[in-house]
């Protein structure tokens, strides 16, 4: 890369940087090699070559040309993501015409450390930091225009949230101004990030349209022109101005649904199953992501999961048909053997070699103790270079191997393995993280980083003189799985493990199936729930390998991943069942409102009570005049601090119903935020222009609603403040439906507590990683889906409850799970039976046994996770954590600080 | 492991090494990567031994836990930067606070001697749950390290009540005790945790263990004048 001739724009770094012909694609790229593209000259003219002469390892080769593969596939899952919008194809904006206005993909590359000015926030005009930065959203979204999308994109206002917090990061100076329309801030813990951004000094929402207006000549800051209620029309000047672009469909897309023989939306992303969103239109071609339409990570993510269970049910019979099994050679014992450590010095490509002198770090380590070999690498997670190390552990008789490269979060699971394969223990390694740790950091100081690194290899050599061959352990798996809760979560997850060929226990704590779907009876997009919902209960009570246990309730859990034992009374009495994986789809509730007269006022009713009578089609509400809705009930407040999702859909929705059954009724619907994001902006819309009347209202200042009765009529008098006409409004209506809340459901805690899982501060279960493990739990083999999770609309809770589905399949297809050997032990000499590590462990895999007449501590090593808590807490060493042990730690720091003798006790 | 893995000891032991400053950093409260809570106990373990660095004069900032997650690379970075200014601005520890080198040390040792003692008296406070950040100063006080170390425990074998039966021997956790068949039994101060087991296990009717607060511990009897001579035996 160093030697390349040909500099072009960088397109991951949206061309604001400059690459080289050959390069890495980026950072993180896997794989992290490096490649030629159509810009080098050798491939234009035949010129140059003179990366091919430079290579040492003559990796170049010039003379490849794509291949044509044909692959014989059961199923295909689509994930081809999506292209921002392109702003400028509209000139309105004047991207690509005023240096410094960026799009929001633009500013996020300048955010990034690995970005054109890494991590520095420049603009292209000076080079100099922008200070009064302001983000314009919804651009090419929410916009019925030519080249416009009618749809919201769903991510742009938490996106821009996170862009402004990190501006403050890089900042705290900043001025940050978000222009917006809605604030679309309907994801799980979205509304604290929103008031988190919100209440930063120097950040301002603006709910206004805007207009760009000039550039300034002198500075080439750019103006925006706005209007607020109380100071009218303004012009304000701006150093940098983001624009929060849109999600389109990928680029492509028709030539790609074409040759797939799938059809699209009307948007031009994939035409999707509303019941089922990972189903096309095409048998066995399953979608995920935001092929599906616009949507945040979580539901990329579990969109993904559901569509491999999916893949799974068809082809089940094949599982595992192509997995090889390694074989190891025969590890040695060495535990009697003096330490023989071998140190592996990376350079990570440039990474590590650009900034730290690796000779020198490779000769420093040749002093150290016990060190028989030492050698640098190029990148030593290459295969050629993890087989290097296996066979120079073998030549040299190392038998412990120091990996002086990056950080082990990712790689030590590949290093260990190389260990295995040289017949080495693999807690025999250990990796001095000189990347993360030093290079990265310490970019511009090339003697202190490599006086550093040899500081962090020699602490590494100490510890590896310091470890023990421990055994990692095969526990078997009982191949059932436990679903907690028969609503459409926990019916559709249990019915897809079911079809995978695994028996399933479905528990349900009412009389019948179905929770909360029951009461539902038609959706915003205008599918039959109630039919739909029948059918899966009788998929569900007909499927062999699905026992039922209704008006149930669980009364212990015990065991751990694989080897659960679950007792519960049901109406068949009680029963003990063991499974491998649980699945808790517990459902959530609906708020019962306690302001606005409900309890007070037949006339009072929730979304739901609402729907009931509209499908039950009763007189008085079918005659009634005036319907007024009120949204944010019970939520988004001190108590709740969420948003309940589905609400404004559920309000557009039953408006939509209800200008169906009589299109001249007066229907307003009193909000704060609408937020039918994604294609339900579409029903929004529909919904104004069929006359529903939108009326927005502060949380300080709330509708007031009054019970009157008037020449023989009852009717209720709802006020609320018109931002508009700057006056209070008074609406008469038959009848008010409140937009209650979705809220967890109160047996949460006692079933977060029987399965050891958390709640988060809202009281929805708590999952493994917001983004990455949407349906996982931090405890290993229990899953999460549907409501309980978070509130969520029916196509979500089945798309998640598919992922939960696949997520436990991953598990209960394995005949064992490998439990880490880096558990805790007792030496129970030193036992004095104080009980301190009993308390300090909260997985229960401690306990008193009594050995020789005297109390002692004992590890169950199959409930201990290794966090060590017990290590820490125990006044005599008794109890250790295996890996992490005083002696080795204490070497460390003995290593770190050499000139000094350690307190011997 | 878990930061709440992080031993009072390698803490200290990093002080009398040399280190200017410790820092340790964990998952956000109530954001842990066990789900146990486990940075919970790290701040109560660095909250105590900040007090027993007050306690012998060194400036308890030298340690510092800070909470977050792996996506706040940049606020990392600035904790680290803000960190190391302190450190510099605190110059080498010891030096810093005006402290005698050796006497430091002398007193690091006795603290990391301790630990074992300290622990034992102290662990349900680290075990505690502390959500409010003005609760930290309060769970420990400064009067009550100086009450650790000035009623300071100790354990004797009282040499006319010792029967030699052994039981306490065994039970040491750190082969503290001298014993031995008809042999007094002594313990050796310099190893005794202070667990208090010997105390615990010696039988009643024998009664030989003294506990002794605050007082210097009577020296051990001559070699030669440890044999028990028993009655029986005449």
């Amino acid at each position: 890369m160093e030697y390349c001739p040909v500099k072009y724009p960088d397109t991951f770094n949206q061309e604001i940087s400059n690459n080289k012909a050959i390069h890495i694609y980026f950072s993180q790229a896997i794989p992290l090699v490096t490649y030629i593209d159509e810009s080098c000259l050798y491939l234009k003219d035949k010129k140059c070559g003179i990366c091919k002469a430079v290579c040492e390892n003559n990796a170049i080769d010039f003379t490849q040309t794509p291949k044509k593969v044909e692959i014989n596939v059961g199923a295909i899952i689509l994930a081809p993501g999506l292209e921002p919008f392109d702003p400028s194809l509209r000139n309105e904006y004047g991207y690509g015409r005023l240096q410094n206005v960026i799009t929001s993909m633009d500013y996020e590359r300048l955010l990034c450390a690995t970005g054109p000015y890494e991590g520095e926030i420049r603009r292209a005009s000076d080079k100099k930091h922008p200070h009064k930065i302001a983000w314009i959203q919804c651009v090419g979204s929410r916009q019925v225009i030519p080249g416009g999308n009618s749809y919201c994109s769903s991510v742009c206002c938490t996106y821009a949230q996170k862009q402004v917090i990190l501006t403050k990061e890089h900042d705290a100076n900043a001025e940050c101004t978000i222009f917006h329309n809605d604030v679309r801030a309907y994801g799980k813990d979205f509304e604290r990030y929103y008031e988190r951004t919100a209440n930063l000094p120097g950040v301002r929402f603006i709910r206004s349209y805007v207009s760009l207006g000039r550039e300034i000549p002198e500075t080439k800051n750019v103006t925006i022109r706005y209007s607020t209620l109380d100071e009218g029309v303004k012009e304000e000047e701006f150093d940098t101005v983001v624009l929060s672009v849109g999600l389109n469909p990928p680029d492509d897309v028709k030539e790609l649904a074409g040759k797939l023989g799938i059809e699209l939306n009307e948007h031009g992303f994939c035409k999707i199953n509303p019941v089922n969103p990972m189903e096309t239109t095409r048998p066995g071609v399953f979608v995920s992501g935001a092929f599906q339409g616009p949507m945040d990570i979580p539901e990329s993510v579990y969109t993904a999961s559901g569509a491999s269970s999916q893949c799974g049910e068809l082809l089940d019979y094949r599982r595992g048909k192509m997995s090889k099994t390694r074989k190891y050679p025969a590890e040695k014992d060495v535990s009697k053997e003096e330490p023989r450590v071998g140190v592996f010095v990376c350079n990570c490509g440039a990474n590590i070699g650009r900034v730290v002198d690796v000779p020198s770090a490779v000769d420093y380590a040749l002093t150290l103790p016990n060190v028989v070999f030492a050698k640098s690498q190029l990148f030593s997670c290459a295969s050629n270079c993890a087989e290097e190390i296996t066979d120079l552990a073998k030549e040299k008789g190392l038998n412990r191997v120091v990996i002086a490269a990056c950080s082990p979060r990712t790689l030590e699971p590949l290093f260990r393995d190389t260990l295995r394969e040289a017949g080495i223990n693999p807690y025999y390694l250990d990796m001095a993280n000189i990347r993360e740790h030093c290079s990265w950091v310490h970019a511009k100081e090339h003697e202190e980083a490599t006086q550093k690194a040899k500081e962090i290899i020699a602490m590494s050599v100490a510890r590896a003189g310091h470890l023990e061959a421990l055994q990692e352990f095969d526990l078997p798996v009982n191949k059932a799985a436990l679903v907690v809760g028969g609503g459409l979560a926990g019916m559709t997850c249990a019915l897809s493990i079911a079809e995978q060929g695994h028996q399933v226990h479905l528990v349900e704590k009412n009389k019948d199936l179905g929770g909360m779907a029951r009461r539902i009876h038609y959706t915003l997009e205008g599918q039959d729930v109630q039919v739909y919902l029948h059918d899966l209960i009788t998929k569900v009570n007909q499927h062999p390998l699905i026992n039922i246990y209704t008006e149930a309730a669980i009364t212990e859990t015990t065991g751990y991943v694989g080897n659960f034992v679950t007792t519960l009374k049901s109406e068949r009495g009680v029963t003990e069942i063991r499974h491998g994986a649980t699945v808790i789809a517990t459902g959530a509730e609906e708020h019962k409102p306690s302001e606005y007269l409900y309890g007070q006022n037949d006339r009072v009713l929730t979304n739901l009570e609402l729907e009931e009578k509209i499908t039950a089609r009763e007189d008085s509400l079918v005659n009634a005049k005036s319907l007024v809705m009120i949204q944010c009930v019970g939520c988004r407040n001190e108590d709740r601090n969420y948003c309940a999702r589905i609400c404004c859909s559920q309000s557009v929705k039953n408006a939509l119903k209800l200008k169906e059954i009589n299109p001249d009724r007066d229907i307003y619907i009193i909000f704060r935020d609408m937020r039918t994001y994604g294609f339900k902006e579409d029903y929004y819309r529909e919904a104004a222009s069929q006359e529903v009347k939108f009326i927005r209202y502060e949380p300080e200042n709330k509708p007031q609603v009054t019970a009157v009765e008037e020449g023989g009529r009852q009717f209720l008098r709802i006020t609320v403040p018109d931002d508009i006409l700057g006056k209070m409004m008074a609406i008469d209506a038959d009848f008010l439906a409140l937009a209650a809340a979705v809220i967890p459901s109160p047996g949460n805690t006692e079933v977060a507590s029987l399965f050891r899982v958390t709640l988060t501060p809202d009281n929805f279960f708590k999952e493994a990683h917001a983004k990455l493990k949407p349906v996982e739990f931090a405890t290993d083999g229990v899953y999460l889906c549907g409501t309980a999770h978070y509130p969520k609309h029916i196509p979500e809770t089945i798309s998640q409850a598919y992922a939960a589905a696949s997520r436990a399949l991953t598990l209960l297809s394995h005949d064992t799970v490998t439990a880490s050997g880096s558990v805790c032990g007792v030496d129970e000499q030193k036992c004095i039976a104080c009980g301190a590590c009993i308390k300090a462990c909260t997985y229960g895999a401690i306990e008193f046994q009594v050995v020789k007449g005297d109390k002692k501590a004992t590890v169950n090593p199959v409930l201990c996770k290794g966090c060590g808590l017990c290590n820490s807490k125990c006044p005599t060493g008794a109890i250790s954590l295996k890996h992490f042990t005083n002696e080795g730690l204490l070497s460390q720091i003995e290593a770190a600080f050499p000139e000094r003798e350690m307190v011997k006790k | 492991m878990c930061t709440g893995r992080v031993d009072l000891e390698l803490v200290l032991q990093a002080f009398s090494r040399g280190a200017d400053g410790v820092f340790i950093g964990g998952c956000r409260l109530n954001e842990c990567n066990y789900t146990t809570g486990g940075n919970y106990d790290a701040l109560n373990m660095a909250l105590l031994c900040r007090r027993l660095m007050e306690h012998i004069g060194l400036n308890p900032e030298r340690l510092r836990i800070e909470f977050m997650s792996s996506g706040e690379g940049i606020r990392f970075a600035e904790v680290m930067n803000d960190f190391g200014k302190k450190i510099r601005e605190l110059g080498p520890i010891g030096e810093g606070e005006g402290l005698d080198a050796a006497e430091l040390e002398t007193d690091l040792i006795q603290i990391i001697r301790l630990i074992p003692y300290i622990k034992l008296m102290k662990n349900d406070k680290l075990a505690t749950r502390l959500q409010n950040p003005a609760e930290y100063d309060k769970l420990f006080t400064r009067e009550e390290i100086e009450e650790l170390f000035s009623e300071l425990v100790s354990y004797y074998i009282d040499p006319k009540l010792c029967q030699a039966c052994g039981i306490c021997a065994r039970k040491c956790p750190v082969e503290a005790i001298a014993g031995g068949r008809n042999l007094v039994h002594i313990i050796d101060q310099a190893k005794c945790i202070k667990c208090e087991t010997c105390f615990k296990s010696c039988p009643a009717r024998f009664a030989a263990i003294r506990k002794i607060v605050s007082e210097p511990v009577p020296l051990p009897i001559p070699e030669d004048a440890r044999i028990i001579v028993r009655e029986g035996a005449r």
